[in-house]
This record gives structure tokens, sequence and C-alpha cells, in this order.
């Protein structure tokens, strides 16, 4: 598989990544690369194994839908780079 | 410079226990080395204020009776600390400050141990080197311009230099083992799930894990007993009781298995290493142990299947920066989308870039077959590689890395020659096993490198039990000559 600069636009569009167009030439070149050598994997026949999603042995545990903490609102907001009172502050999204 | 911060964590531990060092005192030896050892750019903040007050806390009624009493520590700075700037080695998280602990801190804190600072590290872990770091490259004390290897560049340079009596990594692909070998020091990954991941700067969920980076095995078997343990707020934390690793520490190791995989001799591995390999195996042998050829047919394919995981992983959960909640925003940008954009792109380093951008191609519509699931089969193979080999003998002895510390700058330009430091490293991940990097001898440069023995699910125990007769059997020494004071 080759990444040529169409693909990475595509892809950085999908990730929500600006990539100027003279970056863009390295990074296809470096993906091509690391694809190349991923597709090594092709080499094995794996229909018929079973894909492995979880290491643990056990299903995950689902915890009881209790509150167990709340009331920090500012702590959390404190963070953010952008705030108005009690809100998150984003770019406007309707005119 | 005081004899005392060279000790190792278990010999300054009786200090304090019989009252020959204060807890203060202590902090300030350390303090006093991490101030004049700028020039390994191994720490990104220290909070010397807080280790002060609260060693005075600590030497006002001390708990003697706890694991790491007084203790100061500084830990990798992946790890949330509340109040505590938490950077991750990004520009996207450099003023960030949590408003809550992770767990393996909390843990530590609760044994004893006082904040120190927080160590640097390769950017949100990605890496080898501790070269994606945007607060900048890290030094190896075992010569200048060499790399400390990474993810946990920080803590394992920090700790091979004296400016922390132990310290805490975490380790995806081999970021705790790869910089513990390439400083002379030990270092463990845990069974998958045996720490708590809750409050670790995410990175490949299913495959990180924290652990500890010491000068000796017995401080590592002190260090896991303090921080692993089951965890409510980690859903793939694993229901156990906890283990005294440290008091079952124990050198007798007669008739245990150890296999030796064919598959780890790679080609152009330098002579050394194979020589290093073959001295651990005689002295296993001779401590007893039966050594047993074993094949790993499938560990060619770790790597590239690594390579899918992981940055799938990655993309999915580095989804959260957008500038929004927390973290860097960019001022530019015209409207929502604009405005994540130009943040990710401003604040991510290259390499975090590069593997957002794998893990989304891989993940994305029409090639999640062949490239996701196709990993996932894979893994499965290399998992059950193990599994039937783990019948036969009780750990695995291979070399930890490759080639021994590398210079700064050697490796940037191919991506691929970066990522095949972690060729012995990362099949452990991929199948959730314990493995710990233990020193075993220098090359002809003088820098050290390790040896990695790989332990059954939960075997931690037996894998420290082994490191622990190797070590003492090894005589290794590390020569660091403090250059840079």
């Amino acid at each position: 598989m080759s990444i040529d600069k169409d693909k990475i636009k595509h892809i950085s569009k999908l990730a929500r990544i600006s990539i100027d167009s003279k970056k863009s030439d390295s990074l296809a070149k470096d993906l091509t690369s690391i694809f190349k050598f991923i597709e090594q994997l092709n080499e094995l026949n794996t229909d018929k194994v079973e894909p492995l999603s979880s290491i643990l042995n056990t299903p995950l545990r689902a915890r009881e839908d209790k509150i167990n903490d709340g009331k920090i609102r500012d702590k959390i907001l404190e963070n953010s780079p952008k705030k108005n009172e009690e809100f998150f502050v984003v770019p406007k999204v309707i005119e | 410079m005081s004899e005392i911060i060279k000790k190792n964590l278990s010999e300054i531990i009786d200090l304090i226990k019989k009252k020959e060092i204060k807890s203060e005192e202590l902090a300030n030896l350390y303090i006093d080395k991490v101030n004049k050892s700028k020039k390994l750019n191994s720490y990104i903040t220290t909070c010397f204020e807080h280790t002060i007050q609260k060693s005075k806390e600590f030497d006002k009624k001390p708990n003697l009776n706890s694991l790491l009493p007084g203790v100061p520590l500084a830990v990798k700075d992946l790890f949330c600390t509340n109040g505590f700037k938490t950077t991750a080695g990004s520009k996207m998280l450099e003023n960030f400050i949590p408003q809550y602990e992770s767990t393996v801190t909390e843990n530590l804190w609760k044994e004893g141990a006082i904040l120190l600072g927080k160590l640097n590290c390769d950017e949100y872990a990605m890496g080898s080197s501790n070269e994606t770091s945007y607060f900048g490259n890290v030094i190896n004390p075992i010569a200048k311009d060499t790399v400390p290897g990474g993810s946990s560049g920080g803590s394992a340079s920090a700790l091979a230099a004296d400016l922390t009596p132990a310290t805490i990594g975490t380790d995806t692909g081999g970021s705790i083992r790869q910089p513990a070998s390439f400083t002379g020091t030990v270092g463990l990954k845990p069974t998958y799930g045996l720490c708590s991941r809750w409050g670790i700067v995410a990175f490949a969920s299913s495959l990180d894990q924290a652990g500890p980076m010491t000068k000796s095995v017995k401080d590592c078997s002190i260090m896991l007993e303090a921080m692993a343990g089951f965890d409510n707020k980690d859903s793939t934390s694993i229901e156990k009781k906890k283990e005294n690793y440290s008091k079952n520490l124990k050198t007798d190791i007669k008739g245990l298995k150890i296999g030796i995989p064919k598959e780890y001799r790679v080609e152009n591995m330098p002579k050394e290493i194979d020589e290093l390999w073959n001295k651990g195996k005689s002295i296993l042998k001779d401590l007893g142990a039966d050594i047993i050829d074993i094949s790993l047919p499938h560990t060619k394919y770790a790597l590239p299947t690594y390579y899918i995981v992981a940055p799938a992983e990655a993309s999915s959960n580095l989804a959260r920066y957008d500038g929004v909640k927390y973290g860097y925003r960019s001022s530019k940008g015209n409207d929502l989308i604009e405005m994540y954009e130009n943040t990710r792109s401003e604040a991510f380093g290259d390499e975090v870039k590069r593997r957002i951008l794998i893990g989304t191609y891989v993940l994305s519509s029409g090639y999640y077959d062949a490239y996701y699931l196709k990993a996932q089969k894979v893994r499965q193979l290399i998992k059950k590689d193990f599994d039937e080999n783990f019948g036969k003998v009780d750990a695995i002895l291979t070399p930890s890395t490759p080639s021994s510390a590398f210079k700064i700058g050697e490796k940037t330009h191919d991506p691929i020659s970066m990522y095949l430091n972690d060729i012995f490293t990362v099949p452990v991940n991929l199948a959730g096993l314990p493995a710990i990097s233990v020193p075993a001898g220098l090359d002809k440069k003088g820098y050290p490198l390790g040896l990695q023995l790989i332990g059954k699910t939960l075997d931690e125990q037996n894998i420290l039990n082994v490191a622990y007769a190797f070590e003492k059997n090894c005589n290794f020494k590390n020569e660091i000559k403090n250059w840079w004071l």
C-alpha cells in the first residue's frame, strides 16, 4: 500500500489534524514505509483464527450505576482554555 | 556529593527505619543533586516545597511500618498528580493541572512516599529514545549525547543519575524495559491488569501498564508491592489479593525450567548481546535451572501487529484533545472544525501525528478488516505461542534490546529503525504478560545491556526470584561518572 498526498489529506481530515503540503510529502513517505512493514502480516493465513480483542480471561466488569462523586464543576472548568461562568466556550457554530 | 543517594531504595529505607537519616535530610540530598543535574533534562517539573513540607510532616510523626517510609520519589510525567502539572511530554498538556490523583501514585503516597517531581518522557509515551518530548531530549548519564531510551527516558536517566531512589514508568511496547536496559537499571512491566491504569494519560489502552524502575531487583519487588492492587475505577483491573513480593523474594531457582526462544536470535544482532545471553543461560544453569530451547514462531509478526493495534487505540484515545475541556487551544480558525484542526496540528508533535494518522487509517471504512482485524488475529497467534510454551517452561530468557544506547539523532530519520528497538519487548505487551529487564553486562563501549525474563500471567514473584538470583551471581556494576556535574 503506498500512501500519497491525497490519502494524507483524507486521513488528516478524518483525524482533525491540519497538515500543510510541505509536511505532507515527508509524511506520505514515512507512512508508505511503515505500511510496507505492517503488511508483512499478509504472509500469514489467519482465516481460522479468532481475533483477540481482550487479553483478560474475564469479561469487563460492570459497575453499579451509582453516583460516587460530583459537585466538581468548578474544578473541571479550571483547566478549560476558554470558559464563561459555568460553560466551556467554543467558536460560534450557529449563525 | 553524599554517598547516601547512591544507595539502593531498600538500603535507604533501612536507614530511615533505623533513624539514621530523616526524611527531610534525604529529600534535601536529592533536591541538591537534581538542581545540579539540569543538563540531563530528566525532570520536567519539580515540586520541592511540597517535598520538604511532606517530609517534615513525616519526620514529626513517622510511620515506619509503611513500605516506603518518608522516601522522596519522582514519577514519569504520564501519571496524573493532583495539583501538579502533568504534561505527558506534550505541548498539548503543557499547562494541564490534574484535579485528581492516579491510583498508582496514590498507592505510593499511602505507603509513605513523597513526590519529588515529574520526569520527562516521549510525547504521550510514543517513542524509544525520549527524542519526541516537547520538553527536549533527555541525556543518558552513561555518556554524553546518548539517549536514555524511551518512552520512560526521564525516569531511567533520573534513576541512574541518583536523582530519585526509585521511580515508576509505563510500558506499552517496552517503555520501561528498554530504557532500564540502556541505563543499567531494573525495570518491570507487570501483567496487564495488575496495576491500575486510572489517572494515567492513555496511549494504547489494551497494552499500557505501569511498573517500577529501580536500582536492584529487591527494590523492584518493594515498589511493585506498593503500586499494585485491584482498583474499581479501572474496568480491566484484576481482582486478586495483594502479594508480598519483597518478603517472598528468594534465590532458590533449582529445578525451574527456563525457555530460550530461537526466534530472538535476530539478524545483525551484535555479538556482545549473544554472548551476554549465553552468560545469562550459564548463570541460571549453574544455579540449578533447566535450560530448554523453545520456539515462538510468530515473534517476527509482533512489531507489525503492534504498529496497527497501538496507533489504532492511540488515535481513538487522543481524539479527546480538542482544545475545549482542557489542554492547548489554537487561536486560529474561523469555525469549530478549524479550531480542532489547528489545535491538534499545533500542539501534537510529529511522531504523535504519525501514529494518529496510521491509527485513523487502519480503522477507517474499507480498511478495518485488512489491518485492524488482521492484527487482532495475529495477536491471538502471538499469545498462543506463549500459552503453549508456558506448559513446558516456567519463564523465558531473552535479551532486552537488540542494541545498547545509541546517539541522539542516530535513528530519528527512519521511523522503522526506531521501532525495531522494541523487537524483544513488544510481544510481551501483546500477550499481556509480565517481564523484567535486569542489567547483565557492559558492551565494549562500556554501555549497559539487559536481559529480559518473561513470566506467566500474574507470575511476577517467579520472574522477580529468577532475576534476583541472576543479579546476585552476575556482578554487574554500573559505571556512571557524574560527568555532567
